[in-house]
């Protein structure tokens, strides 16, 4: 993903210096991501359980009002047993009932109370996030059209990946250069696909408040749900970065013995 | 193989063995005692390696296809649930993705050296054109697997290189589609095409295994061609396979499994393309459809004819022309080194493929800017495509009456006598 950004970035410079001073900045084309420096990148890089307890805090009282998060479970935001979150189980059990799931069928059968209403019951830690609409034409008709995509593979799904999202979350909403016309309804958005978005600017300074005495800023929260939603697409990263620096040692190791084995073996070849 | 076998059964199992099913003296013969030239160099550890990435591959596909489910609904929450739930799920994916691309990075270095050091010429044409097949066995395959997780470039690639059948309409009216059709198992890409993709992507892989055993009895026959590509002239000139060979290959597929492994663990989706994390979705079409990096090339000759049939006939003989380099090729001389034309055409065909491959990387209205000139891609591509034909179908005949090759050494063993000379 590193590699793949340094090239692209590699070539839209090149790119760049042959076209840019020819024409002016081209609106139909969407801005490169702005770069940033997350503590999960390069070989040894690792989450930042605060940073993901307060980008987990950012998706449920902002993002999760639209977005879904369907992959993951409660089970995951959990440390232990062997879990890459970043709560403890007696915390993920107080999130989870802190929502309402769909619930089966009661002794007598019904799936509904008295008004009709689907039976619902607290959610347990084996329960996945519920999502908040009940289909995608729902999604649609409450954001005018446009439909929120799911986050819990965002971050890997997008080009430009970590850096993307947390562009579009601090782009959104950006004053539109002049002569670009903005659909009514939408919103200006430079790093956005045609630069104009239908999701409103999620973030401002002291969306939420962080439990952590964090301050508030709108750079702060982005950069936190960035986390939050990397980790949620990549939740294995940690155990990738660790096993991978034994497992490059044992093949540099293996190798070095092998090209000694092959010097040995040719000395006398000739 | 290759001469007399110089196998001896020690113990009285191995000789009551030997002459009831000689198993032993097999092995012994093809992979040990096996006479090998001296002068092999690390562009022959290739064969070695892929053998190795096809075991890789079968390893972490058989573990995967436990987990997997093939149906259009549940196929790509079953790869996520991979890469969640199981135990270390996420490396035999991220093997077994990265593993086709190391795979085809393997093959291609094999090719290049085959083309190289003249290895397809007598007696080695059956040999190569097994290799030809594997190639396109192993095409097959990659594309069939790349369909299984069930993303908007799974879907969409599927969708694109099937209609290619549709193209035969042109033709034979309705026939095309109606091979599509069946092809699809239904009116478009759907359940019933996932899941006789499935089947063929798991078939395939044995089948490459069954003819990876006839590529390697056709090497032992004649035995391995050479740098120098001059004929073995005795014992002199050649080692057993073991324990030369062996260690030698050992330590380069070592060399190759780390610089692979580096890409699992610290860029799994390098070589991947975002739009498969989004699930398949048919009313949604990508704004670039881009096949796997290793198919760029044909996918940019496809992209430079205009006209659909042509396009389809011309990416088909791009791959079919391999078949026929063994009798394209008309010099007496079969290694590259002793071929100053050839050494600069081989050299800039090696170019232009790189070069098909990036322009089938980008959009088809895309070009290059150079000051105030745009160049369309779509030109390039089709000089590109020009030059590959025109290498294997025009350059390959003539040079072989035209150029004046270097004297050749006498034996492997005296070249730099023979260079003396």
């Amino acid at each position: 993903m590193m590699t793949m950004k340094v090239l692209t970035l590699a070539f839209a410079a090149l790119i760049a210096t042959s076209a840019s001073a020819l024409a002016a900045e081209d609106l139909s084309q969407p801005q490169e991501p702005i770069k940033q420096s997350w503590s999960w990148e390069g070989p040894f890089g690792m989450y930042d359980r605060a940073q993901l307890q307060r980008g987990f805090q950012v998706y449920k009282e902002v993002c999760s009002a639209c977005h879904s998060l369907n992959l993951v479970s409660f089970n995951d935001l959990s440390y232990e047993h062997g879990g890459t979150g970043m709560f403890s189980d007696a915390q993920v059990k107080a999130i989870a009932a802190g929502y309402k799931v769909p619930a089966g069928p009661d002794e007598k059968g019904n799936t509904t109370d008295e008004s009709g209403n689907p039976l619902m019951r607290p959610g347990i830690p084996a329960d996945h996030f519920p999502a908040p609409f009940a289909n995608e034409e729902a999604a649609r008709a409450a954001n005018g059209g446009a439909l929120p995509p799911d986050q819990s593979l965002l971050v890997k799904a997008r080009e430009g990946g970590a850096d993307y999202v947390y562009s579009i979350v601090v782009g959104d909403g950006a004053k539109p250069p002049h002569g670009f016309k903005v659909v009514e309804g939408k919103y200006y958005d430079p790093y956005f696909a045609g630069r104009t978005i239908g999701m409103p600017p999620p973030l401002r300074d002291d969306s939420v408040t962080y439990s952590d005495g964090t301050k508030a800023t709108l750079d702060q929260e982005a950069q936190d749900v960035t986390a939050f939603l990397s980790w949620a697409a990549e939740p294995k990263l940690e155990d990738r970065h660790r096993i991978g620096f034994g497992v490059m040692l044992f093949m540099l190791l293996l190798s070095g013995l092998l090209f000694l084995s092959y010097r040995k073996v040719w000395k006398d070849a000739h | 193989m290759s001469g007399p076998s110089t196998y001896v059964p020690k113990s009285g199992f191995s000789r009551w063995m030997d002459s009831r099913l000689p198993l032993m003296r097999f092995a012994h013969d093809t992979m040990l005692a096996f006479p090998t030239p001296k002068n092999l160099n690390f562009w022959y550890a290739f064969g070695a390696i892929l053998t190795f990435m096809l075991g890789i591959q079968i390893l972490t596909g058989v573990v995967l296809a436990m987990h997997y489910v093939a149906n259009a609904d549940l196929a790509f929450n079953s790869v996520e649930g991979i890469m969640r739930n199981i135990n270390y799920g996420w490396l035999i994916r991220y093997m077994h993705a990265n593993g086709a691309s190391f795979f085809f990075i393997a093959v291609y270095i094999h090719m290049f050296r085959g083309l190289y050091y003249g290895s397809y010429k007598a007696p080695r044409e059956v040999l190569w054109i097994l290799g030809v097949i594997l190639y396109l066995l192993m095409v097959a395959t990659a594309f069939f697997g790349y369909v299984l997780p069930w993303g908007q470039m799974s879907f969409w690639g599927a969708t694109v290189i099937t209609n290619f059948f549709s193209a035969l309409d042109q033709i034979t009216p309705h026939w095309g589609s109606a091979i599509a059709t069946w092809l699809w198992g239904g009116f478009a890409v759907g359940d019933a095409t996932l899941n006789r993709f499935f089947s063929l992507h798991y078939l395939l892989p044995f089948v490459i295994a069954g003819v990876v055993a006839l590529h390697i009895w056709a090497l032992h026959v004649p035995g391995n061609n050479n740098p120098l590509g001059i004929d073995v002239k005795g014992p002199q000139d050649t080692l057993p396979f073991h324990p030369y060979y062996t260690v030698k290959d050992a330590f380069y597929v070592a060399i190759f499994a780390l610089i692979y492994l580096a890409f699992v663990f610290y860029a799994p989706n390098f070589f991947g393309n975002p739009d498969n994390y989004t699930p398949a979705n048919p009313v949604v079409t990508p704004p670039d459809i881009v096949p796997e990096w290793y198919l760029l090339p044909y996918y940019a000759m496809l992209r430079s004819v205009p006209q659909k049939l042509l396009g389809v006939i011309v990416m088909a003989g791009s791959l079919l022309t391999l078949l026929f380099i063994p009798w394209l090729d008309t010099s007496k001389v079969r290694s590259t080194r002793f071929r100053p034309m050839m050494k600069q055409f081989f050299w800039f065909f090696v170019i232009d493929c790189a070069i098909l491959g990036y322009c089938g990387s980008q959009s088809a209205d895309a070009s290059l800017t150079l000051g105030s000139f745009a160049l369309p891609l779509v030109w390039i591509a089709r000089l590109a495509t020009l030059y590959y034909f025109g290498f294997f179908w025009v350059i390959m005949p003539l040079l072989g009456i035209i150029e004046r090759p270097k004297p050749l050494p006498t034996s492997i063993s005296q070249p730099v006598l023979a260079a003396a000379e």
